[in-house]
């Protein structure tokens, strides 16, 4: 376990930059970005990776497996639809 | 340093990389321009830790790793890559229940193994790993609600007398169970009544939303499966898992009050009462008024400056493309033509700027509505297709009315207002709209698509000749 103190201070620098980099986000751009936020949460697959490679029991492993499985769909899904749907933002004045 | 140690420092490296690179990547996507790069650098980033976590892992249950990526990678990305743009808020609201799923079964995973050895790490690690799975699985079962009633899977609403206290005694039961396991007893079956409990409330919380407010609880959700991400990162000792988690956590947290203040309801109010019951409000005098696609043709043919208000009843017609067809018809008459949108218009905040993006109208005639409502008044001619409740000036005027308060565009000050229309129901909110009553607004009765296809064709008719 990380000391508690470092580890409450990597949570509240991490929730400013979270606040930060979201407040200068156009409205235009809001629904790809709740999506490619729910894509870095996706991370969560490396977690689950971990719990799953440090399983021992039968019902350990099938819970591993499940977080694995469902945070690897969970990145690559909101990967594809956020990629799609920035792809199609487009300017008048050409690329 | 021996090998472990070494393969450790270097997926602690890699999850550094990756933090930097979704923060850059989030940041990248606040401009339209560097947007789709921004999200390619999210994907490296993703990837990079993917990757190097395999350090970690070994040759530990290997096969089921990689098995199980298979398994969740294959069928969403091809999901994601035919799901059309319409249905995008459910696709989000699904993948974001999966990652809830995913930091609940840590959770899940890591108490059971502390209740089999009889002890956890610490107090704190063991009320990190409950809150972590308590928030999880609340925003998987409540995320999969969200997904199945606004893909129509379900319906609306589900209430039923004495809902709210029954809802929370459902919750205040699983936290009462986990703060027992991590008080009392460290045991089995504690534990699972934990996540019944926690499962069936997301379930329950979910259940007497209506579809109006979905977008403001799957943003919701969405930060919340970020804090449950970061709670488990705490237990697995992983630092991306933790600034990744936070990151989203607080900006989806920030999301949400954006949306929330948008459609002007807090978001206590969105969670705890039934909107969307209708009725309320003072009864609205005059009569509406038709117009025929021809009238209506002339009328854009003599304007210079025109807006267009497009709703999700637009996108559910499928007329987008032709709306843009119609407006390159009146481009090329040198007529200045802007897109109105409403800041809750279609299903979530900036959906309809995505699916007005996929017809091929290009974001810089898109405007917001803080920036187009003093245009109004200079406007010639406002043409709402498929937009009702944010346009209804009662939003302003009537103290009774359910909507009063939200912000609208103001549509009504246009010299002229043509309303595509189907037929002459109500809104979402079931609640009469005094624009279509206005002497400066017209009703053209009909789909949005013929409505479009008609009006280009009656321009056509009066450029060579054939008009009125």
């Amino acid at each position: 376990m990380i000391d508690i103190f470092l580890a409450l201070y990597i949570f509240m620098l991490a929730a400013f930059t979270g606040q930060e980099i979201i407040s200068r986000v156009p409205v235009i751009l809001h629904t790809p970005l709740m999506s490619g936020s729910n894509f870095v949460h996706g991370i969560v697959l490396v977690g689950a990776m971990v719990a799953l490679a440090h399983a021992d029991t039968t019902l350990g492993k099938t819970i591993g497996f499940l977080g694995v499985m469902l945070g690897a769909g969970n990145a690559a899904g909101g990967y594809v639809v956020t990629e799609r749907m920035l792809e199609m933002f487009k300017s008048s004045k050409g690329k | 340093m021996d090998t472990t140690t070494l393969l450790t420092y270097f997926a602690k490296a890699s999850y550094f990389l990756a933090a930097v690179m979704f923060i850059l990547g989030i940041k990248r996507m606040a401009s339209p321009v560097t947007a789709r790069k921004g999200i390619v650098q999210a994907g490296l980033g993703m990837v990079i830790a993917t990757l190097a976590t395999f350090a970690i892992t070994g040759s530990h249950n290997l096969h089921l790793i990689v098995l199980a990526i298979v398994l969740g990678v294959a069928p969403t990305w091809i999901w994601g890559k035919k799901v059309a743009i319409t249905d995008m808020p459910q696709m989000v609201a699904l993948f974001n229940g999966m990652g809830g799923g995913s930091a609940a079964a840590i959770g899940a995973g890591e108490l059971l193994k502390y209740a089999e050895a009889g002890a956890a790490p610490s107090k704190i690690t063991l009320t990190l790993a409950i809150v972590g799975a308590l928030i999880g699985s609340i925003s998987m079962t409540g995320s999969i609600i969200a997904w199945a009633k606004l893909d129509g899977r379900m319906d609306k609403r589900f209430t039923f007398g004495g809902q709210q206290a029954f809802n929370f005694i459902v919750f205040a039961a699983s936290v009462v169970a986990g703060l027992a396991v991590v008080v009392w007893k460290l045991d089995t079956t504690l534990i699972v009544a934990f996540f019944a409990l926690a499962l069936v409330f997301g379930v329950l919380m979910t259940l007497p939303i209506g579809g109006a407010d979905m977008p403001v609880v799957i943003s919701l959700y969405n930060a919340l499966t970020g804090l449950a991400v970061a709670f488990e990162g705490f237990v697995m000792n992983n630092e991306a898992l933790i600034i990744a988690g936070t990151v989203v956590g607080a900006a989806g947290t920030l999301l949400t009050q954006l949306m929330a203040k948008a459609m002007n309801r807090p978001i206590s109010n969105v969670l705890f009462s039934n909107f969307g019951g209708g009725g309320g409000g003072e009864a609205i005098t005059g009569t509406q008024k038709a117009i025929e696609a021809s009238d209506a043709a002339s009328l854009l043919y003599m304007a210079e400056r025109v807006i267009i208000v497009p709703g999700y009843g637009m996108a559910v017609a499928q007329a987008q493309h032709k709306i843009w067809e119609l407006s390159q018809q009146l481009i090329k008459r040198d007529k200045s033509v802007k897109f109105a949108i409403h800041p809750v218009a279609g299903r979530m905040p900036g959906h309809m700027n995505v699916l007005l993006a996929e017809a091929g109208v290009p974001y810089d005639l898109i405007a917001d509505m803080d920036d187009i409502n003093p245009e109004f008044s200079t406007c010639d001619v406002a043409i709402v297709i498929g937009a009702n409740d944010v346009v209804n000036p009662v939003a302003k005027t009537d103290k009774s009315s359910p909507i009063y308060g939200m912000p609208i565009l103001d549509v009504v000050n246009a010299r002229q207002v043509i309303v595509i229309k189907r037929g002459k129901g109500t809104g979402f909110a079931g609640i009469e709209n005094a624009l279509f009553y206005a002497d400066n607004c017209k009703m053209l009765y009909a789909d949005g698509q013929e409505a479009a296809n008609k009006l280009i064709a009656e321009l056509k008719a009066i450029d060579s000749g054939g008009g009125h």
